[in-house]
């Protein structure tokens, strides 16, 4: 096995995380290679994801990495010339009982003390946003247009390419067997094909975090549980927004939808129970679930082609926050995982902080983010709006 | 285009006609029929303009499986070759993204039934309910399901008579009259359910298989699973290829003989095997001139006696030719083909051009073999038999269907007698590909009435030798693969020229007129084409001309849709003559050479017109993963889910110099077929004329 030495990070996984965070240790001349099992980026569970990118969520940590992520996706283009899919179409939250428009205001109260352009619209503003979103006992809901969302599979390959062009080193088809540890310091990896040796080693493993996270003797509390979703025919645009159902359905919680930059309209349902496991085949069920539910909200969608379905993993963490840290115990070992099904959107913004980090020099900002992502904490809180 | 009234083989059923508009164009179609036929009777090609780049897009498949025919039918965008016309339909051209309407609809959710079945057959073709009436015979609880109209597959488009032993699989009857005698078959077994109009959409992890039957979805959860879902038409890259009026052969002989549609004036069509050969004389009995046919190879692919016989009409066959591109303003207008170098590369100053409405494109099947890999992915008890599994003749196809019912009743523990094993003997000759040619033999005997056999290939067939009262036809080996030789007394009856699907066999006679003998020739053209009295033009073998010859006599049998033209030949001639001529071959305006390539611009993914040029900068980027060059390119992402674009994609690898084994492949995904969301909540809606919408036309 050969010996091929001198990186100064390697990266495990190049999905939505491990791609980002080669994007801006690259920029910070770092020397990275990416070890990725599958043969391109984003073949895991990248490609599952739909699209949505949002600010709006209840605690600092969360926030300002997703903002400091949405100001990467909507100057993608500008910038750098690749068309990600990105539409400033903010994300609704439509309500129909007191009960939620109650958690919602609730929240929108600790939202907009965080700095955040969200607000409480009435049904015509609904209306007007949603066109042919059912009516009756529409109560209003939360309005946040400064969120969007881009095309995970455009996304995830301008960042690769991106990050080779700034020198970044990706190799596919190739899965880590060892981490390589002396004396409490990580020295390397090894794979299949040979053993390289970096300062630091990155766990961008997504679904697989935990197993990876094996191989270095650290613990780390991430299981995935399974979502499925749907892409449908391309239609004329109609509406902007991501649209969020946070009632309950039979055999799911909240479900939601928008319409991509081709107009087609990608769904995914969060099951309920949950359903834990790694099988990414589709089920029977999702279906009539995920169709009852958004015809009962968008009766014109009942015409609307199903093109395609498929399930995706949610790498989870007990309490719905990521894990991203340097744990004292390994020197040079870099947890960035458990992103609990928003490891798309808060990758760039992820990425940039942990490449501060590496690179030594971490703003005021970069420590709050990674405050609440500590892996020793108690992991009993709950996160508000998974 | 128009309507076909007079056909030498299928007679119109008398339908009533109901009204619709396109474009506010006021038109005609018949009850019942598909909108894509009724558009194309017409005269419209133009269906849609491409959303990417305004392209225009007429039928492609005709078979439910890509979306190129969509347009907009009452407000919503359908698939026009599935889609019923209804009376008073508003029909208007696709533009881009249709619009979706905001319309209400009523909130009565059905729902999704499930239904237990020991056996589920996927797809009702010849496979398929060879299958079924086996596993009926044993009382098995069995649903074969497919997803048109009427059960038969590709059986129901084949007006020709078929290959094969009598005794086994129908030889020498036509292939719409061996599908309606294989769904009569099913009747008799009253543990098979069988289901038309219902497509399979998926084979989900939960191994349960969803279904659209009409507007009704359901899971079946089957303790069996039988993919007998057929195979589908190869597709080609060439400039030109998406242009309106260039399509399937199998979407051809859908709107020929299926719903009497002449959808052509001038055709020209690419691939000599067995459809294509095919194809060309079914235009020709569809009164349609057909300019000319190319095939890549040496020899045409197909059995002899399929070349023949159009050989033998006039048509031009080019072997060793190419195409090189498809031009037209808005449809096809001219084909441009090329001879090729032993590499199949176009030779410089060998292009010519014809004009032609019409190209087909017949160059090959690949096996409709998803629904087997998702059953198996799901763990399923899973089978797959005839085109699915490998492609033949429809004749191998329901031996494969009845060996598989076999070891289906084995695995569900049903007692049956096994499989006797000349049952897979048969399979394995009606598998064959073509065999040896023997070249034509001289007369050895002084009959004076007496079959001459034009057949001289290897094929599996038998007919004549199962048909001749006096048992004076006989194969030359045990193998039905054998060539036949007559030998002993005939009468004349004509039984043997009747039955030959390869219009091989004539009948000569000496006893009226020693000097002058007739020949009784085979002719399934067009009644009315030739009279008596008439002076035609004989062929012989591989289409020779052997001059001129005056009809005597016109038979037409009507039971067999056959016609026997008796000429006065001489004893020169009279062993040699097999047909009629009836075109003389057109030679195309001499292309300048060097005449531009613009490969780049070829569209090799269809649904979402990603081009070879995007395709091959990615390849070269350094992409070897099917599923990235989707993500960037979108080839491969559109409503046919890569059926069309999957195999022309491996073939852009290997040009590039690269290893198909360093390709990864698609990921396959349910579903097999767009539906509308609401059919899996089995919603009811109000339509606007109060009727509930039914969910056809996905």
């Amino acid at each position: 096995m050969s010996e091929k030495n001198d990186y100064d990070v390697i990266i495990i996984g190049s999905g939505s995380i491990g791609t980002t965070l080669a994007v801006s240790l690259a920029g910070r001349k770092l020397k990275t290679l990416v070890l990725e099992a599958a043969a391109s980026p984003g073949q895991g569970q990248n490609k599952c994801a739909i699209g949505g990118v949002r600010a709006t969520h209840s605690d600092a940590s969360k926030i300002k990495a997703c903002l400091k992520s949405l100001e990467i996706f909507s100057t993608w283009k500008s910038r750098h010339g690749d068309d990600i899919g990105w539409i400033k179409g903010g994300y609704i939250f439509p309500v129909y009982n007191e009960r939620d428009e109650a958690v919602l205001k609730e929240l929108l109260k600790v939202q907009r003390g965080l700095g955040l352009n969200i607000d409480w619209i009435g049904p015509e503003k609904v209306h007007s946003l949603v066109p042919g979103i059912a009516g009756k006992d529409l109560r209003g809901g939360t309005w946040s247009p400064d969120d969007g969302s881009a095309s995970p599979l455009l996304s995830v390959n301008a960042f690769f390419r991106r990050a080779v062009a700034l020198g970044a080193q990706f190799n596919f088809n190739e899965p880590v067997k060892e981490i390589l540890v002396e004396n409490g310091v990580v020295k390397g990896v090894v794979t299949p094909r040979g053993r390289y040796s970096s300062k630091w080693v990155v766990n961008a493993a997504g679904a697989q975090a935990a197993a990876v996270s094996e191989l270095a003797g650290i613990k780390v509390p991430v299981n995935p549980d399974r979502h499925e979703a749907g892409i449908t025919e391309p239609v004329e645009r109609f509406f902007e927004p991501m649209v969020v159902d946070i009632r309950p359905g039979d055999r799911s919680k909240n479900y939601y939808f928008y319409q991509n930059s081709e107009g087609q309209l990608v769904f995914c349902l969060t099951p309920q129970p949950p359903i834990w496991g790694a099988d990414r085949r589709s089920t029977s069920e999702f279906l009539p679930e995920v169709s009852r539910r958004m015809i009962s909200l968008m009766p014109c969608l009942s015409n609307l082609k199903v093109r395609r379905t498929w399930r995706g993993l949610y790498p989870m963490t007990p309490d719905g926050f990521p894990v991203v840290d340097f744990p004292e115990r390994l020197k040079g070992y870099v947890l960035e995982v458990g992103m609990c099904g928003q490891g798309f959107m808060l990758g760039p913004g992820l990425g940039e902080t942990v490449a501060a980090y590496i690179a030594g020099s971490p703003s005021a900002e970069d420590r709050e983010i990674l405050s609440g992502f500590r892996l020793e904490r108690s992991f009993s809180g709950q996160e508000a709006l998974k | 285009m128009e309507r076909i009234k007079d056909h030498p083989v299928l007679q119109p059923e008398e339908r009533g006609t109901v009204k619709f508009t396109f474009d506010g164009r006021e038109c005609k179609a018949l009850e019942g029929e598909v909108l894509s036929s009724a558009l194309y009777a017409n005269g419209i090609k133009i269906f849609s303009y491409h959303k990417k780049d305004s392209s225009p897009q007429g039928i492609f498949c005709a078979n439910g499986q890509c979306a190129q025919c969509s347009v907009i039918a009452d407000g919503l965008s359908v698939k026009s070759c599935v889609t019923p016309v209804r009376e008073g339909m508003e029909v208007k051209t696709l533009r881009g993204a249709a619009k979706l309407p905001l319309g209400t609809c009523l909130q009565d959710f059905g729902g999704v039934e499930e239904l237990e079945v020991d056996a589920l057959i996927i797809g009702g073709g010849p496979s398929g309910l060879a299958a079924a009436a086996e596993l009926g015979k044993l009382n098995v609880n069995t649903l074969i399901i497919d997803d048109k109209a009427k059960f038969g597959g590709k059986l129901v488009l084949q007006t020709h008579k078929f290959f094969g032993s009598v005794e086994d699989c129908y030889a020498g009857t036509r292939g719409v009259d061996i599908a309606e005698k294989l769904e009569e078959e099913l009747k008799k077994y009253p543990s098979v359910k069988a289901w038309t109009s219902a497509t399979c959409l998926a084979v989900f992890s939960d191994k349960k298989v969803g279904v659209l039957r009409g507007d009704k979805y359901c899971l079946v959860r089957p303790r069996a699973v039988i993919s007998a879902s057929g195979a589908r038409e190869k597709s080609l890259a060439f400039p030109g290829n998406t242009l309106p009026g260039v399509y399937g052969a199998g979407a051809f002989q859908t709107l020929v003989n299926r719903d009497l549609v002449r959808p052509s004036k001038r055709l020209f069509i690419v691939g000599g095997g067995n459809v294509g050969l095919i194809a060309a004389y079914h235009a020709v009995q569809a009164g349609i001139q057909v300019v000319g046919l190319i095939e890549a190879q040496e020899q045409c692919g197909g059995y002899k006696v399929h070349a023949d016989k159009i050989k033998r009409l006039g048509l031009p066959v080019y072997t060793r030719h190419t195409i090189l591109r498809a031009d037209g303003k808005k449809e096809l207008e001219t084909v441009t083909i090329a001879g090729v170098d032993g590499n199949f590369k176009p030779l410089p100053g060998t292009e010519r051009t014809f004009k032609a409405d019409t190209l087909l494109i017949a160059v090959g099947l690949n096996s409709v073999d998803e629904f087997q890999a998702q059953a198996l992915e799901a763990g399923m008890n899973a089978f797959v038999c005839g085109d699915a599994e490998e492609i033949a003749e429809a004749s191998a196809a329901m031996f494969s269907g009845k060996i598989t019912a076999h070891k289906v009743l084995k695995s569900l523990g049903v007692m049956a007698a096994p499989v006797p094993q000349f049952w897979f003997d048969r399979l394995e000759v009606l598998k064959s590909r073509p065999g040896a040619t023997r070249p034509p033999e001289a007369k050895d005997h002084q009959k004076t009435v007496y079959p001459v056999l034009h057949c001289r290939q290897e094929i599996p067939c038998n007919p004549c030798v199962t048909v001749c009262p006096k048992k004076s036809i006989k194969l030359s080996g045990d193998s039905i693969m054998s060539v036949p030789r007559f030998s002993g007394d005939c009468i004349g009856c004509f039984k043997c020229l009747l039955i030959c699907p390869g219009l091989a066999v004539t009948i000569v006679d000496y006893r009226k007129d020693p000097k002058n003998p007739s020949v009784a020739l085979p002719f399934e053209i067009g009644r009315g084409l030739v009279k008596k009295g008439d002076n035609v033009r004989l062929t012989g073998w591989e289409g020779a001309d052997l001059g001129e010859a005056e009809v005597i006599d016109v038979k037409d049998f009507k039971a067999e849709n056959t016609m026997i033209v008796v000429v006065k030949a001489s004893p020169e001639t009279a062993d040699l003559a097999v047909s009629l001529k009836l075109y003389s071959a057109e030679t195309g305006d001499r292309s300048p050479a060097g005449l531009a390539r613009a490969e780049d611009e070829t569209i090799i993914c269809r649904c979402e017109r990603v081009s070879l040029g995007e395709i091959r900068r990615a390849i070269r980027s350094g992409m070897r993963d099917l599923n990235q060059l989707k993500a960037v390119t979108r080839a491969g992402m559109g409503a046919c889910g890569s059926k069309t674009c999957s195999s022309l994609l491996m073939n852009i690898f290997r040009s590039e110099g690269v290893d198909p084994k360093e390709v990864t492949a698609f990921t396959k995904r349910p579903l097999f077929v767009e539906a509308p969301l609401g059919v899996f909540s089995n919603v009811k809606c109000a339509g606007r004329d109060g009727e509930g919408t039914g969910w056809s036309g996905f």
